[in-house]
């Protein structure tokens, strides 16, 4: 898998030429594009982003989405829209604040200023025409607005956007948003035929006068900056941009599925996991695949181990809520050795918590969460694009392995989109057609290597492989054990695989020296941040370097070895723990991080942690608080 | 379901007639006198007159003591968790076609805890045949209510008798969007038995089978007046269902209900006046999913073709 290196730079340069145009020159800028629910900010956004990656600038690209599905206009919980990260080099995550913020009413930029999404010397550039705006309770309301954003050294810059739409279409309230990616490609010198090419892209369903009309728009918006903003952001640009796909980690997911030759998919609606059913439901037939909408989550999972007992592995798609109901199922398949992936994309919990919202508080649930002794695997993808080989990679493990592997992605990198390397299509990870032939005489169904715990599974339609598999503890003939030491036998061999696993992996790679004074353990979508971090940290003399795991179940070996070389090891990861300073809360008492629980069991390591569950991806600059935070005390051991 | 499947993945084979014996798997542990026993000698005779490969078939089921029918039975068998047999069926066949699928349930399977699957198995209308081993009783765990308990009758969960009005599952089947079979017989009448699995495994879709039976621990006497007088049952008779002359001398309620008309099955179905045996519905025109979400295979080649294909639409 491809090494991000993240973009620590974020100095700035800013000259004012003899034009008069101001000219800012950065590493690195985050862009935000809100607006009511409906009026396209997401499609502005999204199109900038795709632009930017042609462009040669590394691009990190998240939705901002509202809390209600129809929410009323000019309210702050209803801001909708894109923030759009761009670098010179590769972008591993979403950032920290945003720099430039183009918002079609002041209310929704009021929603942005107040969850503290934007840096204190932002520019703004809102819809001013609610500022004389016939009704007096929104005049009162504008005013209101830039009162409290007044309190920040924001530059507000005020866009007569209705206006200007209003000279090339009927209604602006269809349009404003191709206005605004003419200002945003003007202030960053965005190449006007390959934006040209992106909206034929994004509009490729519609009419070619639609098409027309939104470049008109376009390039209004261009002409008014170029006449009214004396301002240029120039980020350099020192990607290779070819070669690359964009997408966002559902439909790498997606595709990861289709190259690793999986044919039927199970799922049942949930957020933020459904994005992968409908990238699936788009191309999974054109390869012979089914993605079946099952009845509830507990079918999902029944068909799919259906479908996986019958032929070639299936996967089940899923987030918090639905992994919970499917355990049963999920132990089955353990117990009888079917093979079966699934996939849970992790949102807030417990319960129906933060649906939209990213946290990695699955872990524990995903390895541990079944009743009785249910060894298994779980993996964990840290980018987009290892979302893709995690499915080819799951795929493998469940069939090599007769188990079940979890796949844990989250919120972030399920919305978060992404240029990758494309990846070049190995045939082999289609896998080979299940083995129909004759069962040969004398093999059982569980014909345990009593090294491996390794058998081979039998398919309906081979001869001579008849046999009832069942739930109930059985022996390798698949005969239900009433004798205790064959429960005993069964279990050690389902649970000797995962050793077996855990003897082909590799140590993991420390980001950094492989000793020093702080060691951060992170695992999923928080790689990119807490590199980004560590790098800030290490450039102010800090003695820390980072581990990123995605085998969690086993775990990766050498971890002591590793943690033996720090003087401080912690984990960073988006669930809750307590913080050591709490009321009650002691040594004793203190619940860690999941991560960091696992760690300190299977290491004796005293593992600490940091996490925050804030319902949106950590920031680097606020890992960077945390890691100063926690280095370790001079002379402390 | 659909017959005759034959396989040519085997160039030549020995030619092989299967005998009942043949289907015989772990032996029986039902207890002496359970209705299963003779659900088993029906589905054998069933599987030996229609010489199914044994490798070709799969008997799922749920949990309870009719769950343990797969072991009993030498072909593939699938004893899953309780009430999910449904499902499993439904994945099995969805990804291979080609094989003859079987499902049993208790009464609690099916109406109970895997109610959800039982209502969307049918409109599903995937083409097996799913036996509901109906003893109005949880068995396995001893003695519990379940919803097809006679109101009043006494259980260990309900003591003081069953509260509510039993589930009545052929009117509840009968009322599902594309229901294409839903018959109903009894395990104290073979030759009726073994016609209505027999006709159930003919139809090409979901082939719901009720069978009344008794568990001789706990529930022997529900249906024993109607085992000891047979003007009690009713036969419901149509070249289109099932016909079994040969029980006529005994069974002298005989109708003739054409299994076409929905709106004289759920008349039937709903009056209590006798026990109705026979096929209500049957309509083989409805639409079956895994026919409708058939599609071919492709190559590995085509496979990756295509996926370059709609890669590109991502690239930059």
């Amino acid at each position: 898998m491809a090494m991000n290196s993240p973009v620590a730079e974020s100095s700035s340069e800013t000259r004012a030429a003899k034009d008069g145009v101001e000219r800012i020159r950065v590493r690195q800028q985050t862009v935000e594009v809100v607006s009511d629910s409906g009026e396209g900010a997401q499609k502005c956004g999204q199109i900038f982003g795709a632009v930017s990656a042609k462009m040669g600038n590394g691009v990190w690209t998240v939705e901002i989405i509202p809390a209600e599905i129809q929410p009323p206009p000019r309210i702050p919980a209803g801001a909708s829209g894109n923030r759009i990260r761009i670098g010179a080099k590769e972008v591993t995550n979403w950032g920290d604040r945003t720099n430039v913020c183009v918002a079609f009413n002041e209310q929704v930029l009021l929603a942005r200023h107040r969850l503290d999404a934007l840096e204190d010397d932002a520019i703004l550039l809102v819809e001013s025409m609610w500022k004389d705006h016939r009704d007096e309770d929104i005049r009162t309301e504008w005013a209101a607005a830039m009162e409290e954003l007044g309190a920040r050294n924001y530059r507000i810059l005020e866009v007569p956007m209705e206006e200007q739409c209003l000279t090339v279409v009927d209604s602006a309230r269809k349009g404003k948003n191709m206005f605004a990616l003419g200002l945003l490609c003007r202030i960053f010198d965005r190449d006007l035929d390959l934006t040209r090419e992106q909206i034929g892209h994004a509009f490729r369903k519609k009419s070619e006068e639609v098409y027309e009309k939104n470049v008109k728009l376009l390039e209004l918006g261009y002409a008014w900056a170029e006449e009214h903003l004396g301002l240029r952001i120039d980020v350099p640009r020192e990607l290779a941009a070819e070669n690359t796909v964009v997408m966002n980690g559902n439909q790498a997911i997606a595709f990861g599925a289709v190259a690793a030759g999986m044919e039927l998919a199970a799922m049942y609606p949930i957020t933020p996991a459904t994005s992968v059913s409908h990238q699936l439901g788009e191309i999974f037939h054109k390869f012979g695949g089914i993605v079946h909408q099952a009845e509830d989550e507990i079918a999902a999972a029944g068909v799919s181990i259906g479908a996986s007992y019958s032929g070639k592995v299936a996967f089940t798609i899923t987030s918090g809520p639905g992994l919970a109901l499917k355990t049963e199922f999920i132990g089955l398949a353990v117990m009888t050795e079917i093979p079966l992936v699934v996939v849970d994309v992790q949102r807030g919990g417990p319960s129906t918590g933060l649906p939209t919202k990213v946290e990695q508080s699955d872990l524990l649930a995903a390895i541990y969460g079944q009743p009785g002794d249910a060894p298994h695997v779980v993996i964990a993808p840290a980018t987009i694009e290892e979302c893709f080989h995690a499915m080819i990679t799951a795929r493998r493990i469940a069939e090599t392995f007769r188990t079940v592997v979890i796949v844990l992605t989250d919120a972030n990198l399920a919305t978060g989109v992404q240029p990758f390397a494309r990846p070049e299509i190995d045939p082999a990870w289609q896998g080979a057609r299940p083995d129909m032939g004759p069962v040969p005489e004398g093999l059982k169904p569980y014909d345990w290597d009593p090294r491996t715990g390794l058998s081979r599974r039998f398919i309906p339609g081979q001869p001579g492989g008849m046999h009832t598999l069942t739930g109930l503890a059985h022996d390798e003939e698949s005969h239900v054990a009433y004798a205790s030491d064959i429960n005993q036998r069964a279990s050690a061999m389902r649970s000797r695989k995962l050793a077996v696993l855990h003897s082909t992996l590799r140590p993991p790679i420390v980001n950094g020296p492989d000793t020093g004074d702080l060691l951060v353990v992170g695992w999923g979508s928080t790689r990119g941040a807490i590199e980004e971090a560590v790098e800030r940290a290490r450039e102010e003399g800090l003695s820390v370097s980072s581990l990123h795991l995605r085998f969690l179940s086993p775990l990766e070996p050498g971890l002591k070895e590793i943690f033996r070389r720090f003087r401080k090891v912690m984990t960073i990861e988006i669930n809750y723990s307590d913080d050591p300073d709490q009321p009650y809360i002691t040594e004793e008492n203190r619940r860690h991080g999941q991560l960091a629980w696992l760690l300190r069991a299977s290491t004796l390591v005293d593992v600490d942690c940091w996490t925050r569950v804030l319902g949106e991806p950590l920031r680097p600059g606020v890992i960077h608080d945390a890691i100063r935070a926690h280095m370790p005390k001079e002379g402390a051991a | 379901m659909s017959s005759h499947s034959c396989s040519l993945l085997f160039p030549v084979e020995e030619e092989h007639e299967y005998s009942m014996g043949d289907y015989e798997g772990a032996l029986a542990r039902w207890c002496p006198g359970c209705g299963d026993h003779s659900v088993l000698t029906a589905m054998q005779k069933l599987l030996a007159k229609e010489q199914l490969k044994p490798e070709e078939t799969v008997f799922v089921s749920g949990i309870g003591c009719s769950s343990r029918f797969p072991h009993y039975i030498n072909s593939y068998g699938f004893h899953g968790i309780h009430g999910r047999a449904l499902p499993v069926a439904t994945g099995i066949k969805l990804h291979r076609p080609d094989l003859h699928v079987f499902v049993v349930m208790g009464d609690g399977d099916c109406t109970s805890i895997g109610a959800a699957h039982w209502l969307h198995a049918t409109r599903y209308n995937v083409d097996m045949v799913a036996l509901m081993l109906d003893n109005n009783i949880y068995g396995l765990t001893k003695m519990q209510t379940s919803p097809t308990t006679p109101q009043g009758y006494r259980s260990n969960t309900q003591p003081l008798g069953s509260f509510l009005p039993s589930l009545n599952p052929i009117e509840a089947t009968l009322g599902v969007t594309n229901a294409s079979f839903v018959a109903q017989t009894a395990e104290w009448m073979p030759a009726h038995l073994a016609a209505t699995i027999d006709a159930a495994y003919r139809h090409r879709g979901f082939a719901f089978v009720r069978i009344l039976q008794r568990c001789p621990a706990y529930t022997g006497d529900i249906f024993q007046d109607a085992v000891r007088n047979p003007e009690m049952i009713e036969m419901l008779e149509h070249p289109d269902g099932i016909e079994v002359p040969d029980l006529h001398a005994i069974y002298k309620n005989v109708v003739r209900h054409d299994p076409r008309n929905m709106e004289e099955a759920r008349r039937l179905a709903e009056n209590p006046d006798r026990i109705r045996v026979g096929v209500f519905f049957r309509d083989e025109s409805r639409p079956r999913y895994e026919e409708t979400r058939h599609l071919p295979l492709h190559t590995t080649d085509e496979k990756l073709r295509i996926l370059n294909e709609e890669l590109d639409k991502y690239a930059v």
